[in-house]
């Protein structure tokens, strides 16, 4: 047996069984988080290469990395392919999800183990055929998939949708796992507004995951049929309908930012709660919250498609719905504000990562007004206004929050203690990084720079065949400060890493509760074992924090007696 | 110092103030642009709204630090009437800007009556402005003060017109018919751009919108239609040549492009993709134009899209005597 | 490496049939009974989303174009969608009996229910083969160039690709292809005059036949994977694993066969019963 209480050092998952057979065919969640969490880390790191190639491109009107828009449009489609199917959207369901959420439960695992391994090879096999794309030489549709573009461009459009549709079975075994798992394993004693928020978020996301990803797949489905068999569907040339295609797609894709950013609401409203010493502040408001936004978030696609030549009643209705759901994000965040409030709040890395949370989708949120808004969208859509919106939340949101439960969860996961300094200051460098390479992009992307745009050289120099135009040579300004930005940004992305796999070599050994949480995962021990616990927990309140203290000596929490 | 392509040295670079219209927002065409007041409004609101939140964030942070011996103090862990509070008061500011917004975009979206109408056609990379008169050009020309209708379709794929000055955007969806209007006030020259991605030259797919007053614009459309009459054939179809974009995939010097060259092309016979062969004469270049895809010379793909209503009878005329100047 | 935990009333594969053996992550077999049950039907939630995509085309494509339905229906044999109809909804019958016998732990007839539903699955799938043989020698299936391209000769000697959107045959094939458009039409009761209206049904028939084959492909896709499920719980069966407190797989085998008739259910008057 695992957990046996007399042995000095208990063998963790980590060790038991040993070799990379176990592991290969491990259904421990724990083992298929980990994997996850490596696999997607690596795909973050591969999407930031491109990133910083893109950021280098725009840095001055022409070519500075590649000479061709063809090059170019290689470069942010794989970009944006890379950083929303294989990291925002598996990046804290698959990883965190999985390492926690049965922990959380007082469970030994995922309702079904098998299943659970079986996303995790998807998300492999999926992987491998966006390598395959890459080695391929790329695509060019950007990540949207728009027909007629992708019907018609000569890149291997077939393999990447492909991939995309694996991946997306990948999310629904998961979302099917959670699902299950969190109505059928809950524990006595633990209803279901005594669970974690945590767990609340993951199951809106796991809802969404279900109901929104089989459209997707059936979409890129149909794409590839399209493209192989020439059946008229999408393209107006064969009898198709080239909006459908947008329909489908965003019926799919804007609830997917929220497969992405609720749970990574769920981590913050966590840590928030612990390191302020609080209990959580709203707690039903902040559950409701969670389950608004996922129902909320399937009536509201069509404000991607404002200017595709909707009808303007069609549009005022997306408009009214995308504001509704603007309130249950914004509740959230009060509510976050209020537990703090009188707090004992400690400023550790993940508490950090928590705060740029605040900050930086603060701003996504409400610049989020501008694209809702009819008038105001129909200037800046399409334009690095959006870009810099959709990374305010997407990277200011989901990463950040990615980053906190690294932070926050890393002595569970691994065992090892990081260096709390070097952490704090990553922080600060990813938040001072982060604004100057986003900000500048609301501007020039309301004074007139699209998106998907490979060379200004026009918009910032004088027309000679029409001296009149003004051109912006402003953009180049802003275009530097952004790139530099983009670096440190990088810069304190490597910061992290340095420090957590530092940690794992020669890291002080984590204590079972180091922060004080009163969550479950923090009673078992760090790295947890085998099969979680020996025998079910006792589910008490999961925000209360009275009877914890912290122990000099064992340098962690104890429960008073 | 970096020197940009020999545009300017960093040094040189304008000012931001100098390059014209707001911090935010580029020059306006027009005198009040509807849209402008509700980016202020919601542009106000964010502010009010991230400094208070964040405000309080970086209060609490320094206020409630954690220090040796001192708990936390016990407060509430719910309060309904605070949570409708914080609820209701975005619920309405949303629902302010929510109306704004709409209101703007109404009066942005319907045309009024007798608006002049300008026929827009998107192909892989170029804009055509085709004029009530028949006349196309590739740089939008519209008279001050009077509300043009611009009616806009794709010949390939998904495109978006953008004039930022104008604040106006819409996507040129082939097989249907989308449209766009305003109103400029104030003469000038204002930049036209694709927002919708595109493919290769998505950034190079570019048009100038020139506003002139009345006069000006009857004149210069009287005498931008004129060219086919006035010049010699050969002369005219170089002109078209150049604005229809031929040249981004037919070169003049023998390079082959994205299509065959044109230099010397005619008079020859050449070799089809399904085996064939064609002489190159008057009928098979108009064919090429207005049905590209019939006979695809062996080696190229069949990536053209057709002119068919872009260009007129007389004006193919022109282009083929172009054509038979290349030798 | 699970195994060593079981609990000692879970009895494994081959012992006890009476009761399921517990997986080691349950604390009851109730509660593992309910999660696979749950667990079945949000996973069928996700294929009737699925199909809903499928659907949400067809409506909107028969909106736009409800000429392209009426002409394409001619093409159909209504008599074998019907009797296709007859055969799944057998099926179903003869599949829900199969549950029950498994609750009720008679193992005989549960081999013979489960082997008839499979023949069912068969025939379906038979006689689907003979309809879409019968349009590939008409030459109505989508991409059928580019499909007999890649199996034929050409590919090596270096003859690039046709289109994908390729339909007709060329050369003398042609003539003889509008002729027979001509005449199925003309046999349904619709003149054709002109060649330019030929060439629109000709148009019309091929979005069509994208429509079929598209649904009623993946829609066999289904039957096929639903008959290797059945074909494992038969095995199952067969050597004796289920039983009274030991029949979820059955039960869910059995869920998914359901759905997969339901669609059919509703594919065949979407397709072949067109006015």
């Amino acid at each position: 047996m695992a957990t046996t209480q007399v042995e000095p050092v208990p063998d963790s998952y980590l060790t038991d069984p040993r070799g990379l057979r176990s592991w290969l065919v491990t259904r421990d969640h724990k083992r298929i988080g980990l994997m996850f969490l490596v696999l997607i880390s690596a795909s973050l790191a591969l999407g930031a290469v491109f990133a910083l190639l893109i950021r280098t491109e725009l840095t001055l009107p022409g070519g500075q990395v590649v000479s061709t828009g063809a090059a170019y449009n290689r470069l942010f489609t794989l970009h944006g392919a890379v950083m929303i199917f294989l990291f925002v959207i598996p990046a804290i369901p698959s990883s965190f999800g999985n390492f926690v959420l049965p922990i959380m439960l007082g469970a030994k695992d995922v309702a079904f183990p098998r299943l659970n391994l079986a996303s995790l090879y998807l998300y492999v096999v999926g992987m491998v055929f966006f390598l395959l794309v890459l080695l391929l030489g790329g695509i060019d549709t950007g990540w949207t998939f728009y027909p007629p573009y992708s019907t018609s461009t000569a890149t291997p459009v077939v393999l990447a949708v492909v991939g995309a549709f694996i991946l997306g079975f990948s999310s629904i075994f998961t979302g099917i796992n959670f699902l299950v798992t969190i109505h059928t394993m809950r524990p006595p004693g633990m209803g279901w507004f005594r669970m974690p928020l945590f767990l609340w978020s993951l199951y809106g996301t796991a809802v969404i995951q279900v109901l929104a990803t089989p459209v997707l797949a059936i979409t890129l489905l149909l794409l590839a049929v399209e493209r192989v068999l020439g059946i008229g569907i999408f393209d107006d040339k064969l009898g198709g309908d080239p909006i459908l295609f947008q329909h489908f797609f965003w019926f799919y894709s804007h609830p997917a930012v929220y497969i992405m950013i609720l749970p990574a609401m769920g981590i913050i409203s966590e840590v928030i709660s612990v390191f302020s010493r609080k209990h959580i502040f709203g707690y039903d408001f902040i559950a409701y919250s969670s389950i608004a936004i996922a129902l909320l978030g399937f009536l509201v696609w069509g404000h991607h498609m404002f200017v595709s030549g909707q009808s303007p009643l069609v549009a005022m209705i997306f408009s009214a719905l995308t504001f509704t759901v603007a309130i249950p994000s914004a509740i959230k965040v009060f509510n976050w504000l209020a537990t703090m409030y009188k707090g004992s709040i400690e400023l550790t890395p993940a508490m950090c990562f928590a705060l740029n949370f605040i900050f930086l989708f603060g701003i996504g949120g409400l610049t989020g007004l501008f694209l809702g808004a009819l008038a105001t969208d129909l200037h800046v859509h399409d334009t690095a206004f959006v870009v810099a919106h959709f990374h305010y939340t997407m990277a200011g949101g989901v990463l950040m929050a990615f980053l906190a439960g690294l932070f926050y969860w890393w002595p569970k996961i691994t065992g090892r203690m990081y260096r709390v300094g070097w952490g704090q200051l990553a922080a600060l460098v990813v938040l001072i990084g982060f604004n100057l390479t986003y900000f500048p992009q609301f501007i020039i992307g309301a004074r007139g720079m699209p998106r998907r745009f490979f060379d200004y050289t026009q918009l910032v120099q004088p027309d000679p065949d029409f001296p009149m135009l003004k051109p912006h040579p402003e953009f180049v300004y802003y275009q530097i400060i952004s790139t530099v930005g983009g670096f440190l940004f990088v810069g304190g992305l490597v910061l992290v890493a340095i420090n957590l796999i530092g940690s794992c070599f020669g890291g002080r050994k984590a204590p079972a509760n180091p922060w004080g949480a009163a969550t479950l995962e923090w009673q078992c021990d760090s790295p947890p074992p085998r099969e979680n616990f020996a025998s079910a927990p006792e589910a008490g309140d999961c925000y209360d924090y009275d009877d914890l203290e912290y122990d000099e000596q064992a340098q962690e929490y104890v429960k008073l007696p | 110092m970096i020197d940009l392509d020999g545009l300017y040295s960093l040094a040189e670079l304008p000012l931001l103030a100098q390059t014209g219209g707001s911090f935010w927002l580029p020059d306006a065409a027009t005198k009040d642009p509807a849209m402008d007041p509700v980016f202020y409004l919601i542009l106000a609101v964010c502010a009010l709204f991230f400094f208070l939140v964040v405000g309080l964030m970086g209060l609490f942070v320094v206020r409630y630090a954690r220090r040796p011996g001192v708990k936390p103090q016990k407060t509430t862990t719910h309060h309904t009437l605070l949570e409708i509070v914080w609820s209701v008061i975005p619920l309405i500011i949303v629902g302010v800007i929510f109306y704004q917004g709409f209101a703007a975009y109404m009066e942005m979206q319907n045309a009024p009556s007798g608006c002049y109408e300008i026929r827009v056609t998107g192909r892989q990379w170029q804009w055509v402005f085709t004029y009530p008169n028949g006349y196309s050009d590739d740089n939008l020309h519209v008279p001050v003060d009077l509300p043009v209708k611009l009616t806009m379709t794709s010949t390939d794929v998904i495109h978006s017109l953008w004039i930022p000055a104008l604040r106006v955007k819409m996507d040129l969806v082939p097989g249907r018919y989308t449209s766009v209007w305003f109103r400029a006030d104030k003469e000038g020259t204002y930049r036209l751009l694709c927002t919708e991605y595109c493919g290769d030259e998505h950034s190079n797919m570019l048009a100038a919108v020139v506003v002139h007053s009345a006069e000006d614009f009857q004149e210069w459309l009287k005498g931008a239609a004129d060219y086919l009459t006035t010049l010699p054939p050969a002369e005219a179809g170089k002109i078209l040549y150049q604005r229809r974009g031929c040249f981004q995939c037919h070169s003049t010097d023998g390079t082959a492009g994205t299509g065959p060259s044109l230099l010397g092309i005619y008079g020859r016979t050449h070799t089809l993709a399904d085996g064939g062969t064609v002489v190159v004469d008057d009928n098979y270049i108009r064919q090429s134009i207005l049905e590209p895809q019939a006979k695809i010379l062996a080696g190229y793909q069949p990536v053209m899209s057709t002119y068919q209503g872009l260009v007129t009878d007389d004006e193919i005329t022109t282009l083929i005597e172009f054509i038979k100047t290349l030798k | 490496m699970t195994q060593s935990q079981e609990p000692p009333p879970a009895p494994r594969d081959g012992g006890n049939h009476d009761a399921a053996p517990l997986a080691h992550h349950f604390d009851s077999l109730k509660q593992q009974y309910d999660s696979a049950k749950l667990g079945m039907w949000v996973f069928l939630i996700t294929e009737v989303l699925f199909f809903s995509g499928l659907f949400c085309w067809y409506a909107v494509f028969r909106a736009n174009h409800p000429d392209v339905f009426v002409d394409g229906h001619h093409f159909l044999e209504t008599p074998l969608g019907a009797f296709n109809t007859a055969v799944l909804i057998f099926s179903s019958l003869t599949m829900a009996l199969a549950v029950r016998s498994a609750q009720l732990g008679r193992r005989a007839p549960l081999i013979g229910l489960l082997s008839v539903t499979l023949l069912c699955g068969l025939v379906f799938l038979g006689v689907k083969t003979a309809e879409y043989r019968q349009k590939w020698h008409h030459r109505l299936v989508p991409g059928q160039a580019r499909i007999e391209y890649f199996f034929s000769a050409k590919r090596t000697d270096g003859v690039s690709a046709p289109p994908a959107k390729e339909f007709l045959p060329e050369g003398e094939g042609q003539a003889q292809y509008r002729q027979y458009v001509r005449q199925h039409l003309a046999h349904a009761g619709e003149e054709i005059l002109t060649e330019e209206q030929l060439q629109g049904r000709i148009a019309n028939l091929r979005s069509f036949m994208g429509i079929y084959f598209t649904l009623t492909g993946l829609h066999a896709l289904h039957v096929i994977i639903g008959m290797g499920v059945i074909f494992w719980i038969l095995v199952g069966a067969i050597r004796g694993r289920f039983g009274p407190r030991r029949f979820t797989a059955v039960d869910l085998v059995g869920l998914y066969w359901h759905l997969v008739d339901l669609i059919w259910i509703y594919l065949f008057p979407l397709l072949y019963l067109i006015h």
